[in-house]
């Protein structure tokens, strides 16, 4: 049987304010256990929450980003439950009117192909502190600096037909938060976590299956590599005769395994009702129309100009535009030639990165450094073969690129005069090869070129600016046809 | 000396009469010797009272003070004191020393106010006998086989008892007029939003809200202008400008419309109450105001519409009590589960569990169309009734509470009985309305209290029709036999 995939996500968005949704505590990353929890963290008695108005400020621009309707009355509920990372044994969420309504992200498929992806809603929220299982004797310790820290959960409809499809939502609303400047995009520090929920069914089958829930992904290949397994082992138990059950699992990026968590069965009743320590909050129109004005340019229009203001290829303005970090890094290295820039960010530069692990965010080579490099690459200071040399100085933290040419002494010889000398003299040292490229056919002529290149280059001790050594050559071959 | 009212102590004061030192003394000296019959208070700070009180005569020597400058007074138990254990009269909080001040105890310092101690109080807030406090049941000072009421009923005896000449309390569904009712004070529960919840330990989020409790009318009026306050720290706190509340105090009450609903006046209302309660709008008569009957009809739904929102509230403002980070901790543990179950089990009274487990039920899956969602339609409804009565006259009155201070145990083993002692003081919390409880009448020598209902923010009016009223009788001069 033929099985299609049906995904739907829930994302959760830190938003990147600097204090909590409820508290004025810092919300940085990194710092001591519990020196980032004030009272109202620690849900000491008679404390009360304050609205961070940053918070619904993000959460809105969101919400105009994906088109969506911008609830005028928000309210928060309680969602119940006991565990020790959450200090209130309540968790402030959103439930019967969240702030982001119904929207849609487009996403951009390899075969060029495009899809809409339906925003069923997103919600604001507190984030929970984290509990420590290691290193404490068989005891548990509890963090509470993440503890209220803001969140938007986002909640899509079950558009995605596959892994590439949700990986590309996924990114896209990576891209959408980052480029607002509501969320640092930083994965690995749990800034944005997945949850997603797979089902299968025949292909031609107008419902869905059971799904289970892949909760707290957070890295683009982890989601891939879980959404194959569970769609994998989903079609294995049914096709053996089996059921689905509704169940939450948890995959392990490490071992590239997952279990089971529970099952809806055992699932808490979060007994959901009005936070009575939160009035409504009213937005007006005015107030909305006023964050509309201030939205930055989105991945998408960013795309478009890409394409335009820099003539870059559909997939290297695609690239380019994705990343918020990364389209910042571009613009800032394009003055001089964006297309060489483009290539260098999509090639050399992406490469280092992803072999050293790091964000563009954190390249020991800054975008200014980079320009500064493919403005000598464009004046004909160097050459592409001395560029890598540059570059590679730049990255181990030698200076810009004119300090490393100027100390390795690595100019190009872009001498009009001193180019014609080295051409005269490689001719007059080659009578045998003149004669034969005077009788060759003209067609065989431009591969015989190699051989006066190599000399003049080697004479010059390849600082001869290669694309003038081979105008002048050719223009001196020819005089003597 | 104990007799005096705040206004007398403040005005003695500044003649210079007495000083901080001695009257601060002169009650901590009671306290000592009287409340082992009354049981009061929870905590004495009679070290940082003394401390604070020569504080303030040094500060009245060098110059002008603020309004409550050494004044001693007490706080609930249920107000967070920096520094001082508050225990919310729970086994709970037995340990609990708070690092920060509620706001209303922060107004109160900033006045220059003397705090003599911390007052017992029903656990978390829930009860209306007094008997539920960890610490064990407060007696009236009328009659020690009878309750004082609750839950602020450890403040209201302590009044009047003359331990201290006022006290702040709460009141989340008649929490301070029911005990000002039967110990004889004069209590006031403001509109909700009027004063600060932040560092007030929450029983019922929606509907708690801090009030002053004191002798007469004129002192509660003194403590309001301190406890009143815009708080950026309480979001349902309510901006707007905060008026001198003594200054309307002898406003005639001519031309005044007063509402007696007549729902507040049928079966289970004790005749000798009812007297004390008609006896009283009588004299409001011979001050000038005009009697209207009116029709609260939705009254009938207070009364279940609270034992579902209120405990709801009370089973997701409680579960921070785990054990985790403060408060009592059950010993050793062998799981988390077990740490869950034992310290909730141990460190909370019957009463509390109840309210909680009910709360837990109304909000479950499959039960909160039924439960919590009629309740707040009910709500609304109780809303609307006021807002209605409100658009023909100027003040509610009737009785605060069915009938005088019952002995203990009296309403023994059925919790609905007790719920029934807040009968005319819960739709006013409900609807957010501000209620005030003035002494009436004695039945059987014991206090009967006249429930003033005002209009949102009216509690300048309702401060002001008190006074009247207490220059008109003496019922709020009457003390226990032997007090006085």
């Amino acid at each position: 049987m033929q099985w299609e995939t049906v995904i739907g996500l829930e994302v959760h968005v830190q938003l990147a304010t600097k204090s909590k949704i409820f508290s004025g505590a810092s919300t940085a990353f990194g710092a001591e256990p519990n020196t980032q929890a004030c009272a109202i963290d620690l849900a000491m008695p008679g404390t009360l929450p304050v609205p961070n108005e940053q918070a619904f400020r993000d959460a809105i621009m969101f919400g105009l980003a994906i088109d969506a309707d911008i609830a005028r009355t928000s309210m928060f509920e309680r969602k119940n439950y006991f565990y020790p990372d959450l200090p209130k044994a309540y968790q402030t969420t959103q439930l019967e009117k969240p702030i982001v309504g119904r929207g849609h992200v487009e996403i951009e498929l390899a075969d060029g192909s495009k899809k809409s992806i339906r925003i069923h809603h997103a919600h604001l929220e507190e984030d929970a502190g984290k509990s420590l299982h290691e290193d404490f004797h068989g005891m548990s310790g509890i963090d509470l600096n993440r503890a209220g820290t803001p969140l938007i959960e986002i909640v899509s409809e079950p558009d995605m037909r596959s892994s590439e499809e949700a990986v590309a939502f996924a990114r896209k609303l990576h891209s959408i938060v980052t480029s607002l400047g509501i969320c640092d995009g930083n994965m690995s520090q749990g800034s944005m976590r997945f949850d997603v929920n797979i089902s299968v069914r025949p292909v031609g089958s107008d419902t869905f299956g059971t799904r289970t829930e892949t909760k707290n992904l957070n890295s683009f290949k982890f989601m891939e590599d879980a959404i194959a397994l569970e769609v994998e082992r989903q079609i294995e138990v049914i096709e053996d005769g089996g059921k689905i059950i509704q169940e939450t699992r948890l995959y392990n990026g490490d071992t590239k395994k997952a279990r089971a968590m529970r099952s809806k069965e055992e699932a808490n009743d979060y007994r959901y009702f009005p936070c009575p320590d939160l009035l409504p909050i009213v937005f007006n129109d005015d107030y909305i129309e006023q964050i509309r004005e201030t939205l930055p340019e989105l991945p998408d229009a960013r795309r478009d100009r890409f394409l335009s203001q820099y003539g870059l290829s559909h997939y290297d303005a695609n690239i380019l535009s994705g990343d918020a970090n990364v389209a910042r890094y571009f613009e800032t290295a394009a003055g001089g030639d964006a297309k060489l820039a483009a290539n260098w960010i999509m090639g050399e530069l992406s490469a280092r990165l992803n072999a050293e692990d790091i964000a563009i965010q954190e390249c020991p080579v800054s975008a200014e450094q980079l320009a500064g490099m493919i403005a000598r690459l464009v004046d004909g200071t160097i050459s592409s073969k001395m560029a890598k040399e540059v570059f590679d100085a730049m990255w181990n933290g030698e200076g810009s690129a004119d300090d490393i040419i100027e100390a390795r002494g690595l100019k190009q010889v872009s001498d009009s005069g001193a180019i014609e000398a080295l051409v005269d003299e490689v001719i007059a040292n080659s009578p045998q090869q003149v004669d034969n490229y005077r009788s060759a056919d003209e067609a065989k002529r431009p591969k015989m070129l190699g051989y006066f290149v190599g000399q003049i280059m080697k004479a010059s001790k390849g600082q001869a600016n290669p694309q003038q050594v081979n105008e002048v050559l050719l223009r001196k071959l020819n005089d003597l046809l | 000396m104990h007799n005096k009212t705040l206004a007398d102590i403040i005005a003695g004061l500044n003649r210079g009469d007495f000083s901080s030192v001695e009257i601060t003394r002169h009650f901590l000296d009671r306290i000592q010797q009287l409340d082992g019959q009354y049981n009061s208070f929870i905590t004495v700070t009679a070290e940082a009272a003394l401390a604070s009180a020569a504080a303030a005569d040094q500060q009245r020597a060098n110059g002008s003070v603020p309004l409550f400058c050494g004044v001693p007074m007490a706080h609930k138990d249920i107000f967070c004191t920096n520094g001082v254990r508050t225990s919310c009269g729970s086994k709970m909080l037995d340990n609990f020393v708070p690092p920060y001040d509620a706001t209303v105890v922060e107004n109160f310092a900033n006045a220059g106010a003397v705090i003599l101690g911390k007052t017992n109080m029903d656990e978390f807030a829930m009860g209306s006998s007094n008997e539920t406090s960890y610490y064990g049941p407060v007696k009236n000072p009328w009659d020690t086989n009878c309750v004082p009421g609750g839950s602020s009923g450890g403040s209201a005896a302590a009044i009047a008892a003359r331990l201290t000449p006022a006290a702040t309390a709460t009141d989340t569904g008649g929490s301070i007029r029911q005990p000002a009712a039967l110990c004889g004070i004069t209590g006031l529960k403001p509109t909700y939003g009027r004063v600060s919840r932040w560092g007030m330990i929450a029983f019922a989020s929606s509907l708690d809200q801090g009030g002053p409790m004191a002798r007469t009318a004129e002192d509660c009026a003194l403590m309001l202008n301190v406890m009143a306050s815009f708080d950026g720290k309480d979001s349902t706190s309510i901006d707007r400008p905060v008026p001198d509340y003594s200054n309307y105090l002898n406003q005639p009450l001519s031309g005044l419309k007063i509402g007696i609903p007549k729902e507040y006046f049928g079966e289970g209302l004790n005749p000798g109450t009812e007297q004390a309660v008609r006896d009283a709008l009588a004299e409001y008569e011979k001050l000038g105001a005009t009697l209207v009957e009116i029709s609260l009809p939705h009254s009938n739904l207070a009364v279940p519409a609270y034992y579902v929102i209120a405990p709801a509230e009370a089973s997701a403002n409680l579960s921070r009590f785990d054990g985790v980070r403060y408060g009592y901790r059950c010993e050793n543990p062998k799981d988390l589960r077990d740490l869950y179950m034992r310290t909730r089990g141990e460190g909370f009274g019957e009463e509390v569990k109840r309210r909680i487990l009910v709360g837990a039920y109304c909000l479950s899956a499959g039960y909160y169309d039924a439960y919590y969602r009629k309740a707040q339609q009910a709500r609304r409804l109780i809303k609307q009734d006021f807002v209605d009565a409100f658009q023909q006259v100027d003040v509610i009155m009737g009785p605060t509470s069915p009938s005088p201070a019952f002995g203990f145990g009296a309403k023994g083993n059925d919790p609905v009985a007790m719920y029934l002692e807040d009968i005319y003081t819960i739709a006013t919390n409900l609807a957010g309305l501000p209620g005030m409880s003035v002494p009436c009448g004695l039945v059987d020598n014991k206090p009967v209290g006249l429930q003033i209902i005002g209009d949102y923010f009216d509690e300048a009016l309702m401060l002001n029709m008190a006074h009247q009223f207490q220059q008109a009788t003496d019922w709020h001069q009457r003390a226990p036999e032997g007090l006085a």
